[in-house]
Formats: structure tokens, C-alpha cells, sequence
């Protein structure tokens, strides 16, 4: 979609992601300015009704990076973060969001390169997408 | 002074709320005693100009049933809320949009098309569907309007109190009248039910066990149900958890796992991810494919878990087209 610019809201986790956006920010890596950072002390502290937020705020995607499995400061959390991430992709095929629009992936604090991937493959998928148009009326 | 004046209206729900007025039984007569009903269309003869020639304020209650789907249903609620001092919201359509609430899944024309062209026993050679005007010779017939979206009572109209269920019960009913009458109610907004968790006064409580860790779901019929210990304890969904109690265990002591018509606890903003929360935390695997494959246990997991709620739930249903 021309001149759109996707609203993404990512709720990164203390230990691992936003130290990798960090690292990414250190190394002046460049990536785009279209996410609004949430930090969490873990992806598993993500409840579900953050994401529908985010979505009902005119977020037009949501992304949720935590610790890669096994490395979890909280030993599990981010296997809790898996678990409600796979039951909330299949709950929300009936509101007709689309896949791409909610991901969870792993980025540990070394992996600023990492972390510029993640985001710009999301920014480009959900650019395709074009605006999330929650239900009016 | 007189009697109390007292409304009743059903709008769009299936009128089983209007049955638990009646299973007042006894106590109907106690009401009944003590106040006047003005309308109750479903009981007894009133139209909707005597509602019309009502003084404004003039009503001390109305009790209504049902989501609101159709415009001659908006027109009557707004008007009972500017002839009433108070508007009670009766069972979960009302309070919830309930289970009608469901139909925002689709868009409203794509349920007209299914309803009247698609669904393989109807016979529609003309593709004829309902229309809000239709033009006979020199007349004008007038339908309501069937609108986009289902809406709750307090996305239309300013309520006062709210008892869900579905139904919703005698008991809270009646409890909710003397409350009027005795001046004894609570603060404005209030659901006139239990502050807690059904979880939290269920009788198999004890049976729940520490940690629950669930491999695959089961649905009722596939097991037999062991009507003494906790639903989730046997994979059976059991919203319990996340549903506020005062239902008196109704579906429990029938030996049936909670259904969520409750509606959700004060300060949770949407009941079907607050229960997706607590039943993706017992699923036990920590490997993706696997844990599609519990997933894939649940049959319409958002019918589930929205079953009641999505009316009001934070999207509020399918998404519209992209423009």
C-alpha cells in the first residue's frame, strides 16, 4: 500500500529484546521508526487483552519478542508467552484479523542485527497489509 | 402517592429472561403487589402510545431483555430511558450482548444473504430479502431497520444496574426489586450479583488441584463426566474461572462446566482473553507443532471463550473491509 505507514506497537521483554533494541541503537544500526516500544519485565507478562488493546488503539500490527526458549530470566516465562500466543492466533481468525499482524519471535540482548530484521520484516508484511479497519457501526 | 410504575421490554434475545419474571412464581405476586406495570408487551396488552403519553421520569424501573439489533428496539429503549428513573439491564444480552451478540462474527447483510438466500432449505426464487420500505401500489410498508452490528443496552442507552445471566435469575430479580423498593441500592453501575469468581464458591472447588496441565481438551460428550471433581481437572473448558458467580452453580450442579454468561469480573476489560490467558498457561507442552495440536482440541475457541461477551468485547467482532 502507497504512503502508508503501519502503526506497530512491540512489547519487548527487560532482559533480552529491549537490550537487543538497545544494542541495535549502540551499533546506530538503522531501523524504522514505525514501532512504539512497550518494555515488560517478560513476555509472559503479556496478557492477551494487551494486544486486543493495542489493536482497539489503532495499532495496525503488534509484535511480542522475548528471550530465546531456554534463556528465560523467569526460567518459563517465555514458553507461557508460546502458549498463550499460539491459543490467541487461533482465537482471532474469526475477527478477520490476519496472520501477519501479531507475531511472537525471540531476539536475545546480543542481537541488535537481529532485531532490525525482525522489525522490518514486520513493518513490510503489515505495510502489504495496509490499516487494520476495526469494526465500525 | 401510588404504586411504584414498572416497565418490562424484550428486544433482541431469545425471551428467557422474560420467563425468569414469570418463575418469580410466588414472589411474583409480592411484586407484582407492590408495584404497577405499565408495559410488558409480552404479558399483557399495552402500546407503545401509552408509553409515549407517559410524564418523562414518570417510571421508578424498567427491567429489559436483550442486545439491540434492529431499530424499532433503539427507538423503544431510548424512549423507556427518558419515561424511567431507572433502567435495569436483564440477563446477558442486555448487559453483554449475549449470545445474539455472537452474530457480530459476520457483517449484518452477510447474515440476511445466509438466512434468506443461502441456508440449503430455503426456497428464494426471487432472491427476495428483507427491506426497511417496500412500495405496494400506492402504499408504504415499513420494516425495522436490521442494523450492521449487535449492540448492548449500554452502548444505545445510559443503564443504571446490571443482572446477567442467561438466563438471569428469580432470585437476583426479585433481590433487585426489594433493593428498589427498600431505597437499598447499590452505587449507579453496579451488577447486582457476586463480586467473585464462580471458581472462587464452587462447590468441586476443593477438587481443583494446585497446577493443571491439560494435553488435550475434551468436549462433554467424549468422557464421562465425574460430577464431583473440577471440569478443568478432567480437560474439560470450565470458564469458571474468569466468570462472575451468583448463578447459584446452575450448569455446575447439572454436572455442565460453566459457559461464562456471567460476564467478567469488575475491572476486566475483555472476558474472552482474560480465560484464553488462564487456559493457555495449562497447556502442557513447550514445543509450538504440540501445542497447535491442543489448540486444535478446541472447537471454536473464540465462540467459546466470547460466547457471551463479544458484543462488548475490545474489538467488538469481525473487522470491517479494508477501504
Amino acid at each position: 500500500m502507497e504512503g502508508f505507514e503501519p502503526k506497530l506497537v512491540a512489547f519487548l521483554c527487560n532482559w533480552c529484546s529491549y537490550s537487543g533494541a538497545d544494542s541495535a541503537g549502540k551499533a546506530q544500526k538503522e531501523f524504522p521508526a514505525n514501532i512504539r516500544a512497550v518494555r515488560v519485565m517478560c513476555s509472559g507478562r503479556v496478557d492477551p487483552q494487551f494486544v486486543l488493546e493495542a489493536f482497539k488503539n489503532k495499532a495496525d500490527g503488534v509484535l511480542i519478542l522475548g528471550c530465546h526458549p531456554g534463556d528465560c530470566h523467569y526460567k518459563e516465562g517465555n514458553y507461557k508467552a508460546l502458549r498463550r500466543y499460539t491459543l490467541l492466533k487461533e482465537v482471532l481468525k474469526p475477527f478477520g484479523i490476519e496472520d501477519e499482524r501479531l507475531l511472537l519471535d525471540w531476539v536475545s540482548a546480543s542481537e541488535g542485527n537481529r532485531f532490525v530484521e525482525v522489525v522490518w520484516q514486520m513493518v513490510n508484511n503489515v505495510k502489504r497489509l495496509g490499516p487494520l479497519p476495526l469494526r465500525s457501526g | 402517592m401510588g404504586k411504584p410504575k414498572v416497565g418490562l421490554y424484550w428486544a433482541a434475545g431469545c425471551g428467557g429472561c422474560e420467563e425468569v419474571v414469570v418463575d418469580l412464581a410466588e414472589d411474583l405476586l409480592t411484586v407484582t403487589g407492590a408495584v404497577d406495570i405499565v408495559f410488558w408487551p409480552v404479558a399483557m396488552d399495552f402500546k407503545y402510545q401509552d408509553v409515549e403519553a407517559l410524564k418523562d421520569a414518570e417510571l421508578a424501573v424498567v427491567l429489559i431483555n436483550g442486545a439491540v439489533r434492529l431499530s424499532e428496539q433503539e427507538h423503544i429503549v431510548k424512549l423507556l430511558r427518558r419515561k424511567s428513573k431507572l433502567v435495569i439491564a436483564n440477563g446477558s444480552c442486555a448487559c453483554l450482548g449475549g449470545v445474539v451478540g455472537l452474530a457480530n462474527f459476520s457483517k449484518g447483510i452477510e447474515l440476511i444473504n445466509r438466512a434468506y438466500k443461502e441456508v440449503p432449505t430455503v426456497a428464494n426464487p426471487l432472491g427476495l430479502t428483507p427491506q426497511s420500505v417496500t412500495r405496494e401500489g400506492d402504499k408504504e410498508l415499513e420494516l425495522p431497520d436490521f442494523y450492521n452490528t449487535v449492540k448492548s443496552l449500554n452502548m444505545v442507552i445510559d443503564v443504571d444496574y446490571y443482572i446477567p445471566g442467561c438466563p438471569s435469575t428469580p432470585e437476583l430479580i426479585k433481590d433487585a426489586f426489594m433493593a428498589i423498593l427498600e431505597n437499598k441500592l447499590p452505587p449507579k453501575g453496579a451488577v447486582l450479583a457476586d463480586t467473585r469468581a464462580l471458581c472462587d464458591t464452587c462447590s468441586r472447588r476443593d477438587t481443583k488441584p494446585e497446577k493443571i496441565s491439560i494435553r488435550e481438551f475434551k468436549r462433554v460428550y467424549e468422557i464421562e463426566i465425574d460430577p464431583a471433581r473440577c471440569f478443568l481437572d478432567q480437560a474439560i473448558i470450565c470458564l469458571g474461572l474468569v466468570t462472575r458467580g451468583g448463578c447459584q452453580e446452575r450448569c455446575i450442579k447439572a454436572n455442565m462446566p460453566c459457559r461464562g454468561c456471567f460476564g467478567a469480573l469488575d475491572n476486566v476489560n475483555d472476558q474472552g482473553a482474560k480465560f484464553l490467558s488462564a487456559l493457555a498457561s495449562m497447556m502442557d507442552s513447550n514445543d509450538e507443532q504440540e501445542l497447535k495440536r491442543i489448540v486444535d482440541s478446541i472447537p471454536d475457541p473464540a465462540g467459546l471463550f466470547y460466547r457471551y461477551s463479544l458484543a462488548t468485547s475490545l474489538l467488538r467482532g469481525k473487522i470491517d473491509e479494508a477501504k
